[in-house]
């Protein structure tokens, strides 16, 4: 394969009481679409910081070309061809998408003439297959449209090697798949791409090699067609993981949550949820599946009576709910896992006691709060749920993510609700973390309760669910049986297709 | 190579603060501040040290020094107490210069209303009345706050130069004393609406207010429901409505309070210091109380402790103008202060790393 281009030697980085990298290595070769895959907290983040000059390394070496190398900053990594195309996207919404090219742009001095720069990113969408208007505002934009622009962003300042950070976490799988048209085409041209990622399927399909990172320390490089699904789990766990779920049985109960076509406004007052009917049984787990700010977060909060109705009827076990606060919902048994854990669902400054007693210190009917029995309480809790921790009196915010959710969810499944809102349970979480948090969520299933489940993971949607609805645009697109339905199917609503009647449950 | 330094200098998050690192900062934090303000010292031939000496001779050289700085302490503490129980749900609560004035008025108005009330009566319902002037000077803010969210930093700042402005015109115009020969002062009050002092000194009751009011803050915001929200909307203003919390309601009650300890401030100072409403009855306490509530790191003893070192700055600092500074010096060192104090709190959660290779020794 020649000379590689980028290689990083022995990298090692420590933070105060973690070390993120431990003698780090990797080779990425031109022409090649390169994983870097792990579990969280593995170090594929830190390593990537180090490569985009954002942290320097304790130790390690790093050549470019057969050239040693420092990356002091970012800038000095973009005059290297280091570019990365972050998660959330560094880009100015109100800006046109030349606009922000421009912004940042280092060749260019303090004068620029934008038809000009507009025809460059023209021809360049030209030489790359995409297509995109320069002088299109970037709040205008979809999400993968918006990262069409972060990537030729990058490509403009001159990138040869371009960094994806978790690219398809919000895109449709339609449109997860034209992304790695579009970087198997920038490949064949000489570019290197780096992908990060923590999605097994999407890397074995799409990659020509995958490096695994564990606890810091780089476990290998494998060939992406000379590997299987259980090897890699391997490395990135260091023990086997069943990655099949059990067949549950199915019971059903009364209906615990029944939405009769409720609406809400959004945060920018724009009506987020509309005309939305569900239903929830004891019992049973309803998935919700849908690109990540379709209104899955605003119907979560519109259950748990964070946000008003704008109009419809909400029930639970029957009792007319739809004006009722936060605290009587609670009170009927809503528990609620949001997708902000710490900050919404967790307070980062507590400690886990103040945390363990976040709701149900309104149930003591005296002024002042039992610290003793929290103390007792907690403690039972953090046993019966195996969370670890260094002291109950340590802010939560030092806690690990696996940790902080396992905490989360402990105190929710505490409260013995009727119905548990779960949004995005097991985001972030790694192979271990998440058998966990899948088997809390099938016994509370078991225990007949009713579960509303908001994944961006269709594979985890699939598993668990009893049924599926898909929501684009704060409308349902349909309901399906995961048994019986494709991920096709479900790929097709999620991009605003309505289901068919013959297929409806 | 431009700033090549500068790159080999770089803060890094703590993973945990220790204990020694809360103390020792802000006091590093404060003897960087004396020395800054020392330059300005030096340039008017002065040297710092004598004068940093002098004023502490003035505070706490003294029966009589240690016994002004303690009067001193006393709005100090209240006012800081008031407004540390704001910042505690992340409001930011600048007036209570003017909460205090609102209920140094209020009690005002009671002890010239009836003065002829005995003391046991005319005393609480003083402390009464400029608790709830206070409060409701801190409330107006409030309730544009929690409803139309209206940044509540400039509003509470705005009405201070309202309520000094309508205490000046009641003392320039219809509480102006007739025998006062004209000075901006209400006529003083009745033996039985003046604080009694505790021993020969002029350290008056208020002193004991103060600290059953830090008890009681301290009660409320360790061991009861209420203080348990205060502390998670402080923390995360998100979480307290996610968990139920009145979110609205604890603003304005909270808000209603911290101008309510304030006014009390007010009061205890027209009853047991002025003895009568006038012109310019604090020197700031209301601001000074922000840099106290800061440096405290809001902890009600700690507010306590460091409202007497504040005291003894006020009062060095008037011990030194008869060796001819202005009571600006005394200004200026509090500003100092404050800066670098504030500036400072980057140590308590990040430490500084030197050079970006090697590791750590």
């Amino acid at each position: 394969m020649g000379t590689p281009l980028v290689v990083m030697r022995d990298i090692t980085k420590s933070f105060p009481g973690v070390r993120a990298n431990d003698q780090a290595n990797l080779v990425i070769h031109k022409g090649e679409i390169h994983a870097l895959l792990g579990e969280n907290g593995a170090g594929k983040s830190t390593l990537m910081s180090i490569l985009t000059g954002l942290y320097r390394p304790d130790s390690g070496e790093i050549r470019i070309n057969d050239q040693a190398v420092e990356l002091h900053s970012p800038k000095a990594a973009v005059e290297r061809g280091i570019g990365m195309v972050h998660q959330h996207f560094k880009l100015v919404k109100t800006f046109t998408v030349a606009e922000n090219i421009i912004l940042g742009l280092q060749t260019s001095g303090e004068y620029y003439h934008l038809p000009l720069i507009h025809n460059q990113i023209r021809e360049f969408c030209q030489e790359y297959g995409f297509r995109i208007d320069p002088a299109a505002k970037v709040w205008q934009l979809s999400i993968g449209e918006q990262q069409r622009a972060e990537i030729i962003k990058v490509l403009f300042w001159g990138a040869e090697i371009l960094i994806l950070d978790e690219p398809t976490a919000v895109l449709t799988p339609q449109e997860a798949t034209e992304l790695y048209k579009m970087l198997r085409l920038m490949a064949d041209r000489g570019k290197a791409i780096i992908v990060i990622s923590h999605k097994l399927n999407e890397v074995l399909e799409n990659t020509d090699r995958i490096t695994v990172l564990r606890g810091g320390k780089s476990i290998g490089t494998v060939i992406t067609k000379h590997t299987t699904e259980q090897e890699l789990t391997t490395m990135m766990v260091g023990r086997s993981v069943l990655l099949d779920v059990p067949v549950k049985e199915q019971y059903h109960g009364d209906n615990i949550l029944t939405l009769k076509q409720v609406s809400c406004l959004g945060n920018r007052g724009q009506l987020a949820i509309k005309q939305v009917s569900l239903e929830i049984a004891g019992g049973e787990i309803l998935g919700i599946a849908g690109v990540a700010g379709n209104g899955q977060s605003e119907l979560a909060e519109l259950i748990a009576g964070i946000r008003s109705l704008e109009g419809g009827e909400k029930y639970i076990d029957g009792t007319n709910h739809t004006d009722s606060s936060v605290r009587t919902l609670i009170k009927a048994g809503v528990s609620y896992v949001p997708e902000d854990r710490l900050g919404t669902g967790l307070v980062p400054g507590l400690n886990a006691v103040d945390n363990f007693l976040l709701k149900s210190y309104q149930q003591s009917s005296s002024w002042f709060i039992n610290w003793r029995q929290a103390v007792e309480s907690t403690q039972a809790m953090i046993a019966k749920f195996d969370v670890k921790m260094a002291s109950l009196l340590n802010p939560v915010k030092m806690l690990s993510g696996g940790n902080l959710q396992k905490l989360l969810l402990a105190r929710e499944i505490s409260a013995d609700p009727r119905l548990i809102i779960a949004v995005y349970p097991m985001r972030g979480l790694d192979v271990g973390a998440m058998e966990t948090v899948r088997k809390l969520l099938l016994a509370q299933r078991a225990a007949g309760k009713g579960i509303l489940l908001i994944s961006e993971e269709l594979d985890e949607l699939f598993a668990l669910s009893d049924r599926i609805a898909v929501l684009h645009e704060g409308e349902v697109m349909g309901i399906v049986d995961p048994q019986a339905a494709t991920i096709e199917a479900v790929g097709m609503m999620m991009a605003g297709k309505r289901m068919l009647k013959q297929d409806a449950v | 190579m431009r700033c090549e330094w500068m790159a080999k200098i770089h803060f890094e998050k703590r993973n945990t603060t220790a204990k020694w690192v809360l103390f020792l900062v802000p006091i590093l934090s404060i003897v960087v501040g004396l020395c800054f303000a020392g330059i300005f010292i030096v340039t008017t031939g002065k040297n710092p040290l004598d004068v940093y000496l002098l004023m502490f001779e003035g505070a706490f050289g003294s029966a009589y020094g240690l016994s002004e700085t303690v009067v001193k302490a006393i709005p100090l503490m209240l006012t800081g107490l008031g407004v540390s129980l704001a910042f505690r749900m992340q409001l930011w609560n600048i007036g209570a210069e003017g909460q205090l004035y609102m209920g140094a008025m209020g009690a005002t108005w009671l002890a010239l209303r009836f003065p002829e009330w005995p003391a046991y009566l005319l005393l609480p319902g003083m402390l009464l009345l400029g608790f709830l002037l206070g409060g409701i000077w801190g409330l107006i803010p409030a309730i544009p706050r929690a409803f139309l969210k209206v940044n509540e930093t400039i509003t509470t700042l705005l009405l201070n130069y309202v309520a000094i402005l309508w205490v000046d015109y009641l003392v320039y115009g219809p509480w102006k004393d007739p025998n006062g020969f004209n000075f901006p002062i209400t006529a003083p009050f009745s033996e039985n609406a003046i604080l009694p002092v505790l021993g020969p000194s002029r350290i008056h009751v208020g002193l004991l207010i103060a600290f059953v009011a830090t008890i009681l803050l301290f009660v409320i915001l360790r061991y009861t429901k209420w203080g348990f929200e205060i502390r998670v909307s402080g923390e995360s203003a998100v979480a307290a409505q996610y968990a139920g919390m009145n979110y609205v309601r604890n603003i304005l009650l909270v808000m209603f309070i911290s101008g309510g300890l304030a006014g009390i401030a007010g009061m205890t100072e027209v009853s047991g210091i002025t003895q009568r409403l006038q012109h310019g009855i604090s020197p700031g306490y209301g601001y000074t109380a922000i840099i106290i509530a800061w440096l405290a790191r809001l902890n009600p003893w700690a507010i306590v402790v460091v409202s007497f070192v504040f005291g003894g700055l006020l009062v060095g600092g008037y011990s030194i103008q008869t060796s001819g500074f202005s009571a600006a010096t005394v200004a200026m060192l509090q500003g100092a202060i404050l800066f670098f104090v504030v500036g400072g709190e980057i140590f308590i959660e990040h430490r500084l790393r030197l050079g970006g290779k090697g590791g750590k020794p």
